[in-house]
């Protein structure tokens, strides 16, 4: 296959790479060594690969790395400034809301589209925003709960 | 239950943690090798089928292509990819690549290429020709005579009929069944079915295997069993143990799918056979079908009982699949009675398995291990002969479970493959767990509330459930602790987290054993080069084994500190105590870093020790669960309102990951009561393998959760811990369906309970009540 160039910010960062027109963007951030961004289904259906594109969630499973051309990206790796963690991921590890981990990027990438958007959010509106993320360990509670108290801290 | 302990019974943070909040490398696929090559395995496209010709030249010969397997250049080792203690009460049915295969999915053979792309190309360039056999689907037609023989090859071992694909039989009791049902004033009798559910971890199954410097072979590998997969992969690929290096990272999830040598073998094979890095990660898809699944059983059970409503008699007889092979098939059923019956205090008990080979896919380990299928028989007809008798189910079981202090004999009869160990209940909060539950749901008033008007019907229902705490006699683990200048302790335990946090809770553990704070525990777990062995994280067993060897070896480090500092402080070692990151007599003390300092640069010594553990009992962790549900008699779905769940885990060490590991559970226990199924079309292919049509419970579907934690103090386990991550599950399905009676008067004994169920049963229900009228 042709190799082509894809030019776009990664958590704040130029980036300039080779890729091939069929990428996936999954496989490109994966490869470049974000490994927060998960790989749970390859079908829009987990929502493990979560990304923000342009401060929007997005599958990056579902889009190609070519289409993200003069994008803002944001992963997991860019949510803390430096050692400093967002409140999400303080209140995430507080209300013991990580299990195994796996999706826990995806959910707290989600929480905070949803917070930059609408910083004092109802549950239902948390849960709304979580939907698209499967956990098969938590059963959500705590999750949602610590979306809700990084919401109240915030204010 | 803190009762003045610093680090156990507190909600720490996970170790850990940080790392996975800002998506540092922690996973299996977290890593980048140079060389790297992509393995993919060919599935059966057929259920039942002889390999008459297989030729791999034109696969071979494709560029980028460095190692093509199959059954005719591997070696042929039976064994079972059960991941148990050595040697397994697993039929050894399983071979590496076979020229037989048994069910959709099966491997016909492998491929390891330089992009994942070659290495589907090449799997489409092998040609095979297949003899199709008949296949059998059926449990109930597996044993029937003139059935295909799935397992006809004569070097498999241990199957207890293969001429009538009978992977294993049990019978078992205690008492006289046939009297206690003639001492019986009214017996109830009733059959279930139960479905084939996955584990769907968020991360898929995944191994990455390479050659290190030295020739050994590493297997970095998402498992919950790693020196079993050491062991295993050693037998099947013919090389020494000590030529193997197995590492677990973290793992994303594993529910019992991971207690599995799955992809070790092969993915190990590829890696010796191209001298490259090769990876194999199941697919989604892959995951359904090509990964485990939970036994599908058929249950006929009979309960005895006075008019008063003591229990004389139970009896259980089951059939069961265990689908293609025969991994878990025995143990699995095995507690199926052994768990579930002695729930009650019945004198006679009987049960009795069938397991049986049928051509679809592999049953294996997951979550509750066999008491999900029994409990949901058992706690539904319980629910049926209270109501009948006109007892309240609480009341009904009040009377009737096992107490504090009782011995249930029927786990002597039922040990894992062989004879068990009687159980001793040395620790009991059932009762305040039905009390509390009960409340939380609101139980005594939804009961006697007058049925609504309209389409939708609310309802509350109950269930008890039990389990185990490792596996009585054969499960053990060991754990080494060592000092570091800075007064911090390297902790090594052979333990595997699955994600619920046995890493932290086995820092707790060591942290609070030697009064430190927890950030001077540094944990290294389930490598088999650096940890010491740890049977794996299975039968819900780290907590009380693994976190009995961190204890104990913990206690002897402690006493090599305290003799330390009796020499630095000149007190004798009675006089001293450890506790906030020092050793203090009155008027002294010395930090734990000036000991450490000591102890290396004065005395020369390094303060180190190991320690291993098991137990002769399996203390049961007990659960009560309480659902409330609304019908809609129109469309038939069922909405679950409110779960409340308590559980007696012995002491809780982190109390917030102990609820965590509740709610899980629940969410997994909903989806067993209403939505999952792996279906199969009449030649055995999954009809339903992906996250759109095979629904799991997400943020939105999940009802309120009650987590109510009812600490208990058990004699045998660390700091008085026994178990909790099974015992939740086990309890929806039943809770639910009784929930379902309760709102609309109807009986669903089959499992999901679909809107379609639902539906058909209240038309059949009013054509029933119509003919009455007429
Ligand atoms: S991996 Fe993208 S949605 Fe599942
Ligand atoms: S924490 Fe494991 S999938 Fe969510």
């Amino acid at each position: 296959m042709k190799a082509m160039e894809v030019r776009l910010n990664v958590n704040g960062e130029a980036k300039q790479w080779t890729i091939a027109p069929g990428d996936l963007l999954l496989d490109v951030l994966r490869r470049e060594g974000y490994f927060g961004v998960k790989r749970g289904c390859e079908a829009g259906e987990c929502g493990a690969c979560t990304v923000l594109l342009d401060g929007k969630p997005i599958n990056s499973c579902l889009m190609f790395a070519a289409q993200a051309e003069g994008a803002d990206v944001l992963t997991i790796e860019g949510v803390a400034h430096g050692s400093t963690l967002h409140p999400l991921q303080e209140a995430f590890l507080d209300h013991g809301a990580v299990q195994c981990g796996f999706c826990t990027p995806a959910m707290i990438l989600n929480a905070k589209a949803l917070l930059d958007r609408k910083p004092h959010p109802s549950e239902e509106e948390v849960r709304e925003a979580l939907a698209g993320t499967y956990c098969r360990c938590t059963g959500f509670r705590k999750p949602v709960e610590a979306v809700l108290a990084a919401a109240g801290a915030k204010r | 239950m803190s009762s003045g302990r610093t680090v156990v019974g507190h909600n720490v943070r996970k170790v850990e943690g940080v790392k996975l909040v800002t998506g540092g490398p922690a996973f299996t696929d977290d890593i980048q090798l140079p060389g790297l090559l992509y393995g993919k395995i060919l599935p059966s496209p057929y259920a039942h089928a002889r390999i008459k010709r297989i030729d791999t030249r034109k696969a071979k010969a494709l560029p980028g292509v460095h190692a093509v397997l199959t059954y005719k250049n591997v070696p042929r080792v039976p064994h079972t990819t059960a991941g148990q203690a050595w040697p397994e009460p697993s039929p050894y049915d399983t071979y590496l690549l076979d020229s037989k295969v048994r069910f959709v999915g099966d491997r016909v053979a492998a491929v390891a290429a330089e992009s994942r792309a070659i290495a589907e190309k090449a799997l489409r360039l092998i040609e095979v020709e297949y003899d199709v056999l008949p296949a059998v689907l059926d449990m109930e037609q597996a044993m029937a005579p003139g059935a295909a023989v799935i397992h006809d090859e004569p070097d498999s071992k241990g199957i207890y009929d293969a001429s009538r694909n009978i992977a294993g039989y049990i019978l078992r009791g205690i008492g006289d069944v046939d009297q206690g049902f003639r001492d019986s004033d009214r017996i109830f009798e009733r059959e279930y079915r139960t479905q084939r559910q996955q584990h769907c971890p968020l991360e898929p199954h995944i191994t990455i295997s390479w050659l290190d410097g030295d020739g050994r072979l590493v297997i970095r590998t998402s498992t919950q069993v790693p020196y079993h997969s050491r062991r295993q992969v050693a037998m099947i690929l013919q090389i020494p143990v000590s030529r193997i290096h197995v590492i677990k990272p973290r793992m994303g999830g594993g529910f019992g799918g991971k207690q599995e040598m799955l992809l070790e073998d092969i993915c190990g094979a590829l890696a010796l056979a191209a001298r490259r890095p090769v990876k194999i990660e199941y697919t989604r898809e892959e995951e359904f079908y090509m990964a485990r699944t939970r036994h599908p059983q058929i249950l006929r059970m009979k309960m005895g009982v006075k008019r008063d409503g003591t229990i004389l008699a139970s009896q259980l007889t089951v059939v069961a699949t265990t689908g293609a092979y025969g991994s878990h098939s025995t143990t699995v059923q095995g507690n199926t009675g052994s768990k579930v019956l002695p729930l009650y205090r019945a004198e006679h008990m009987r049960f009795e398995c069938h397991v049986v080979y049928t051509n679809t896919p592999v049953a294996g380990a997951f979550r509750g291990y066999g008491c999900p299928q029994g409990f949901f028989a058992q706690e539904t007809l319980v629910d049926e002969i209270a109501n009948d008798l006109g007892i309240d189910p609480v009341e009904f079981h009040r009377q009737n479970v096992i107490r504090l202090g009782d011995t249930d004999r029927l786990s002597a009869q039922l040990g894992e493959g062989k004879e068990g160990l009687p159980r001793i209940v040395r620790s009991c909060g059932l009762p305040e767990c039905l009390d509390r539950a009960a409340a939380a749901i609101g139980w005594t008033g939804k009961r006697q509330a007058l049925p609504a008007a309209g389409h939708l019907k609310r309802g509350v229902g109950m269930a008890c459930t039990m389990q185990g705490s490792g596996i009585a006699g054969i499960d053990w683990a060991s754990a080494f602790l060592k000092m570091n200048e800075d007064g911090s302790f390297f902790l090594q335990t052979g333990a595997a987290d699955v994600g619920g946090g046995a890493d932290t809770v086995l820092s707790q553990i060591a942290a609070e054993t030697l009064g430190v704070s927890l950030d001077k525990i540094v944990i290294t777990s389930g490598d088999t080069d650096t940890t010491p062995f740890d049977v794996g994280a299975y039968a819900s067993s780290t907590t009380i084994i693994s976190g009995g060897a961190v204890k104990k070896a913990a206690e002897k480090v402690r006493e090599q500190v305290l003799r330390m500092a009796a020499k630095m402080l000149d007190t004798p070692v009675e006089n001293l105590t450890c506790g906030d990151n020092r050793v203090s007599a009155v008027g002294k003390s010395a930090t734990m870093t000036e000991i450490a300092l000591h102890s290396m640069y004065k005395e020369k010594t390094q303060i180190m020790d190991g320690a291993s553990h098991f137990n002769t009992d399996s203390p049961p962790p007990f659960c009560a669960t309480f659902a409330e549900v609304e019908v809609d008699t129109e469309t038939g779905k069922v909405r679950v309102l409110h779960m409340a769940t308590a559980v007696d885990p012995g002491t809780a060490i982190n109390p917030a990951q102990a609820e965590g590991q509740v709610e899980g559970a629940v969410a997994q226990g909903l989806g067993y009561a209403l939505t999952e199924e792996l279906v199969l079309d009449g030649a055995g292919r999954p009809l339903n393998p992906n996250f759109l049509d095979y629904k799991i419970f997400g943020a939105k579907d999940m009802p309120k959760l009650t987590t109510i934690l009812v600490e208990t103090d058990e004699p045998l386990g660390p700091y008085g811990a026994k178990s909790i991550s099974e015992v939740p599950i086990n309890g929806p399905a039943p809770a639910i369906a009784n929930a379902i009676f309760h709102a609309i008067g109807v009986r669903f004994r089959k499992l999901p309970i679909r809107p379609e169920d639902v539906l058909r049963a209240l038309r059949e229900k009013e054509t029933v009540a119509d003919d009455q009228c007429v």
